[in-house]
């Protein structure tokens, strides 16, 4: 069926993804591929208003949305226009027998009139709820539970500072909510009243939006390979999977900053069951065993790609005057010995990665992660990720974090079986991808274009009024 | 750690052969409960070995937890069997994800390399001269 789906004008591109990966995963495979869009006349696919087909019963519609972090609510459209006259006629030639159930005299029920974009006084509110008498409602009011919601939804005309993409024409909807957000869970879990944090700590708005495009749910098993505080892992343990965090910062995973306030207090913190397992670990040389693979339901992480926090890895040297090679632990410090680190690569930390989960996570799983991008540079519209012959990417969100660089939140899904062959293949494609990408892949070059000093000050002025992707 | 945790790492060691199964030799353990799945745990039977698991019990001085050979699917996964105390499902699950061991090491059986368990987190981290 076809409903309205109104967005909250925030994070453009993970909004259907979002509504997509929760299809998937309420209604089973395939659920995400059959979800349908379209958009209402005079829209721009930057609108909140988009018209979504979801497969399944209303039931699945309410559960996409309830669970959703960016889905305002899913409605059944009943009619538009861009007058209210239109309004009237569209909502009348509506049948009947889609209407009535719902408008019942045991019935209880609710109008709320809601705007994007522009602003309707309470008195013009009331006018409006006033003027739709030609909807025959029997039911009682009810504003605190009613049975059955209805919106009044209006946009404006594109102004000068509405918000709203320059195509938009003013358009009227109404509709009667099917399901709704509950964005109660950002309050609860933002970072500012989370005991232990980091300088990279993900905010809780994108943990959640990262675990619902790894589909965490309970039964299934989330692996981080790059723990740090486990802001990622307690969205997904939100949602009732298991988890599994490493770091090869023992400080952070194991210490943190005290008894009372680590990884495990996190989850203390919020009532969640704590993770299974949290192991200092290295990337480069992971601690598992030969012959285990496919453990993971999905690998979801943010990488240390080295503008804000740089990735380390085993194999640095202790520079002993008069000593090459490696340094050479004496034995009876061997105890409490804290190896020295390498520079950890974008470039090989991503081919780690891929390669990881490639072997580790279960067929049909997801890998979920976050891949830096410079902006205003060849090819920024259509960066190259990197690609691995067990995964195919589904869905590529950029998020903007300055003027110079942004992040892309890639979701891959395996579809291949682990095998010798594809882990030569992997190589070489990984060999053709660290060749085009060698200017900024190596250790520093990307922080250095990101802090870089301008040639000249931006032209302010040249920047278009609607911002799009930088809400 | 868990004994899922045990029962998946493995030493890296240089000079490693296998570096699996790691010996367990827990000085502080205790059970943390957590609630029995048992499509989870009919998902992850197939991937452990039971040989290291049951090893491992043994280690922390259980040895009456897991039989010696793996129960056959048919009984783990009886209708009900999740509710009943003592089921083979239930000692799985104990075994598996409620066993917790705070302090202590792992210890490679090819160099006897120990991995220190500290806090409840192994440190599976090599020296610069073991890569």
């Amino acid at each position: 069926m076809w409903y309205l789906c109104v967005f909250y004008h925030r994070l453009l591109d993970y909004r259907r993804p979002e509504v997509e990966s929760l299809a998937e995963l309420f209604a089973g495979p395939g659920g995400g591929e059959s979800v349908e869009w379209r958009m209402p006349e005079n829209h721009h696919v930057d609108s909140p208003f988009h018209l979504v087909r979801l497969p399944g019963d209303e039931r699945l519609a309410a559960q996409v949305a309830n669970r959703s972090l960016l889905v305002k609510g899913i409605y059944e459209l009943w009619g538009h226009g861009t007058t209210y006259e239109e309004l009237e006629k569209s909502v009348t030639e509506y049948p009947d027998e889609r209407k009535l159930p719902f408008l019942t005299p045991e019935s209880t029920f609710k109008i709320v009139i809601d705007s994007f974009g522009k602003v309707i006084s309470s008195q013009e509110q009331n006018e409006i709820i006033e003027s739709l008498t030609y909807i025959p409602f029997k039911g009682r009011v009810n504003l605190k539970k009613p049975d059955h919601k209805f919106f009044v939804m209006e946009t404006d005309d594109y102004g000068s500072n509405n918000g709203l993409p320059p195509v938009v024409k003013r358009s009227i909807f109404f509709g009667r909510e099917v399901g709704a957000a509950d964005r109660h869970l950002l309050p609860t879990y933002q970072l500012k009243s989370r005991k232990y944090i980091g300088p990279t700590a993900m905010d809780a708005e994108m943990a959640f939006l990262m675990a619902n495009q790894g589909l965490a749910r309970p039964g299934k098993l989330v692996y981080d390979p790059f723990v740090g505080t486990g802001s990622i892992l307690v969205a997904a343990a939100h949602f009732g999977a298991m988890t599994m965090g490493a770091d090869i910062d023992i400080r952070v995973v194991r210490d943190g900053r005290g008894p009372d306030c680590n990884v495990w207090s996190n989850f203390e913190q919020y009532k969640l069951p704590e993770p299974l397992c949290l192991l200092r670990a290295d990337n480069n040389l992971p601690p598992w065993r030969p012959g285990l693979k496919e453990m993971f339901d999905a690998i979801i992480c943010d990488p240390p790609y080295g503008v804000r926090a740089g990735g380390r890895k085993s194999g640095g040297r202790k520079l002993i005057k008069g000593v090459k090679g490696p340094y050479t632990v004496p034995d009876e410090k061997r105890d409490n010995h804290i190896p020295s680190t390498a520079p950890y690569s974008l470039a090989e930390c991503v081919h780690d990665l891929l390669h990881l989960a490639a072997r580790m996570v279960v067929m049909g799983g997801r890998l979920v992660f976050f891949y830096p991008v410079l902006r205003g540079e060849d090819g920024a519209a259509s960066p190259q990720f990197p690609e691995h012959p067990c995964f195919k990417l589904i869905t590529s969100s950029e998020q903007i974090l300055s003027f110079r660089y942004s992040r892309v939140l890639l979701t891959m899904v395996k579809v291949a079986p682990y095998t010798e062959e594809i882990e030569k293949m992997a190589a070489e494609r990984h060999q053709e991808f660290r060749e085009n990408h060698h200017k900024w892949m190596e250790e520093g070059n990307l922080h250095s274009a990101v802090f870089e000093p301008a040639d000249g000050k931006p032209d302010r002025d040249s920047k278009p009024k609607y911002r799009g992707k930088y809400v | 750690m868990r004994l899922l945790t045990h029962n998946m790492l493995a030493s890296n060691v240089r000079g490693a052969t296998t570096g699996y199964p790691l010996t367990l030799e827990a000085t502080k353990w205790c059970t943390k409960e957590v609630e029995l799945n048992a499509d989870f745990i009919r998902g992850l039977l197939p991937k452990i070995d039971w040989r290291a698991l049951v090893d491992a019990t043994r280690a922390l001085g259980l040895p009456e937890l897991l039989p010696e050979e793996q129960p056959p699917e048919e009984e783990i996964f009886a209708e009900g069997a999740a509710d009943v105390e003592g089921s083979a499902i239930r000692r799985i699950h104990h075994a598996l994800l409620e066993v917790h061991v705070q302090e202590g090491s792992l210890v490679c059986p090819d160099t006897s390399r120990c991995f220190p368990i500290n806090k409840g987190i192994p440190n599976m981290m090599l020296h610069e001269d073991e890569v």
